[in-house]
């Protein structure tokens, strides 16, 4: 059940860092946006969108989110002795790792609900996906506060997580593990700022975009090199 | 003092409580102490004891780190009073029993009931096996670095600081520790032992051996001994996965 935790924990971990570099790219353009939405429907393979694929992917990290949820509650506090005992201890310790495992906790259990409405929104409407439609979803409908929470739930969860598989499994230990767990730890912030300033920024890309569009929601966008631009037809 | 710095005056606030004394409650007692050059806990509560307060219960044998006997709280971490010195903490302390273990009184806890259980439990022996004991045999000899090796974890004097400062040793009776799951990384380790790896996974491949260890490492961090807790639980779990999927 450990193994099955940390593998689940791992492609989830490391599914969140592809996927936030994947919604990131609204911050190179809305084409790129768009190229990388297409991409993942299969409309460079097959010459045709299929937003079907995207659900099967949501449906598999559904199932992994279930399962890492499943095997991570056998840890929680499972009655309220076992949680004064655990509150008690870590304020009393003042221990770092300690503290940072109650704040995965916590935004674990956050993301039992996060986690489950955006994935069912995925699931059932795959086809939402994309410049327009995903900034009118953050924006005029009003997707953005539920965003902004599970970001911070899920770079805090995830990050910690990802070091705390390392010093679990002796995973980059080296000659020397107290040199390595604090060079690990480094880059454990290091990456949970870098995903939360990317995040923002992204989450703050889509606000402007729905709010700029939203007199004009349910239209879709069209990359710019397939419309010429109407300014270039000017005279 | 040495280094040119004035005595402080100390509050040593200790949590007092004898279980074993009808209507005693919990509470908190403070006593004035003036800090001396080099002092540690350990000479701090015996002053007390000696000029302030006779009744205060506490343990200490060796008073060098070695037998572990002076564990307890400091400032709601685990720690020996005798390798704790003075003038690495603030001018109030606090200190209290250590959790998860008996309490006896006072400072003073029962760690050897627990750590006999936990010892019986996961055998914590060398096993041989029957038919090939033979007393009069010559003990074979084993390899410098092992022995090394070996020695390194049986560096472990029991004092309870690991189990106290274990966030899923204070959430759960079961969890034999990282003082348990050391135990056996250092029986596996030795080459008189007969057992396999099938046999230290009944003893610690669950939730409340190997597989019940979240990884805060508070163990690691709060050891006085300075084992290696950190890369021997991480390695023992790597064995008892590889045991539990493989075989």
């Amino acid at each position: 059940m450990d193994l099955a935790q940390s593998a689940s924990g791992l492609a989830l971990g490391l599914f969140m860092w592809g996927h936030m570099f994947f919604v990131s790219t609204i911050l190179i353009s809305k084409d790129a946006m768009w190229a990388v939405t297409k991409f993942f429907e299969g409309y460079f393979f097959f010459g045709t969108a299929y937003p079907g694929v995207v659900s099967a992917v949501v449906a598999g990290v559904l199932v992994l989110v279930m399962v890492h949820a499943f095997l991570a509650m056998r840890k929680f506090p499972a009655n309220y002795r076992q949680y004064r005992a655990f509150t008690g201890h870590r304020a009393l310790m003042g221990h770092e790792d300690t503290t940072l495992w109650w704040w995965q906790f916590l935004t674990g259990f956050a993301l039992f609900f996060l986690a489950a409405v955006h994935l069912y929104q995925m699931l059932m409407h795959p086809g939402d996906i994309g410049p327009y439609g995903s900034a009118d979803r953050v924006w005029s409908g009003r997707w953005w506060p539920i965003y902004l929470v599970m970001l911070f739930a899920v770079e805090l969860h995830g990050g910690i997580g990802l070091y705390r598989l390392c010093v679990k499994w002796g995973w980059f230990e080296g000659k020397d593990p107290a040199a390595s767990r604090k060079r690990l730890k480094t880059a454990k912030w290091a990456l949970t700022v870098f995903f939360l300033v990317l995040g923002l920024a992204t989450l703050g890309a889509y606000m402007k975009i729905g709010y700029e569009h939203r007199d004009l929601v349910g239209e879709r966008h069209t990359p710019s090199w397939v419309v010429p631009d109407p300014k270039e037809k000017a005279p | 003092m040495a280094d040119g710095q004035a005595l402080r005056k100390l509050t040593i606030r200790i949590l007092r409580y004898n279980p074993r004394v009808p209507g005693d409650v919990p509470r908190l007692q403070d006593y004035e102490i003036e800090e001396a050059d080099g002092m540690t806990l350990f000479i701090a509560l015996n002053d007390i004891r000696d000029r302030l307060d006779g009744s205060i219960a506490f343990d200490f044998v060796c008073r060098a780190g070695i037998c572990g006997s002076c564990a307890m709280m400091i400032d709601g971490r685990p720690g020996l009073a005798c390798r704790t010195l003075t003038k690495n903490l603030g001018a109030v302390i606090t200190l209290a029993p250590l959790p998860v273990f008996e309490l006896v009184a006072d400072l003073s806890v029962d760690t050897g009931k627990w750590m006999r259980g936990m010892s019986e439990r996961l055998e914590a022996w060398v096993h041989v096996k029957q038919g090939e004991i033979d007393l009069k045999r010559i003990e074979d000899r084993m390899d410098p670095d092992l022995a090394e090796e070996i020695f390194e974890l049986d560096r472990c004097i029991e004092c309870g600081c690991c189990v106290a400062g274990c966030g899923t040793a204070r959430m759960r009776d079961d969890f034999v520790g990282a003082v348990g799951l050391n135990k056996i990384a250092r029986f596996r380790l030795d080459p008189r032992d007969t057992r396999t790896d099938e046999d230290f996974y009944e003893l610690v491949g669950d939730d409340d051996g190997v597989f019940g260890c979240m990884s805060l490492l508070a163990c690691h961090d709060v050891c006085p001994k300075q084992l290696p807790l950190q890369t021997q639980i991480a390695f023992l779990r790597r064995k008892m996965v590889k045991q539990g999927t493989l075989g």
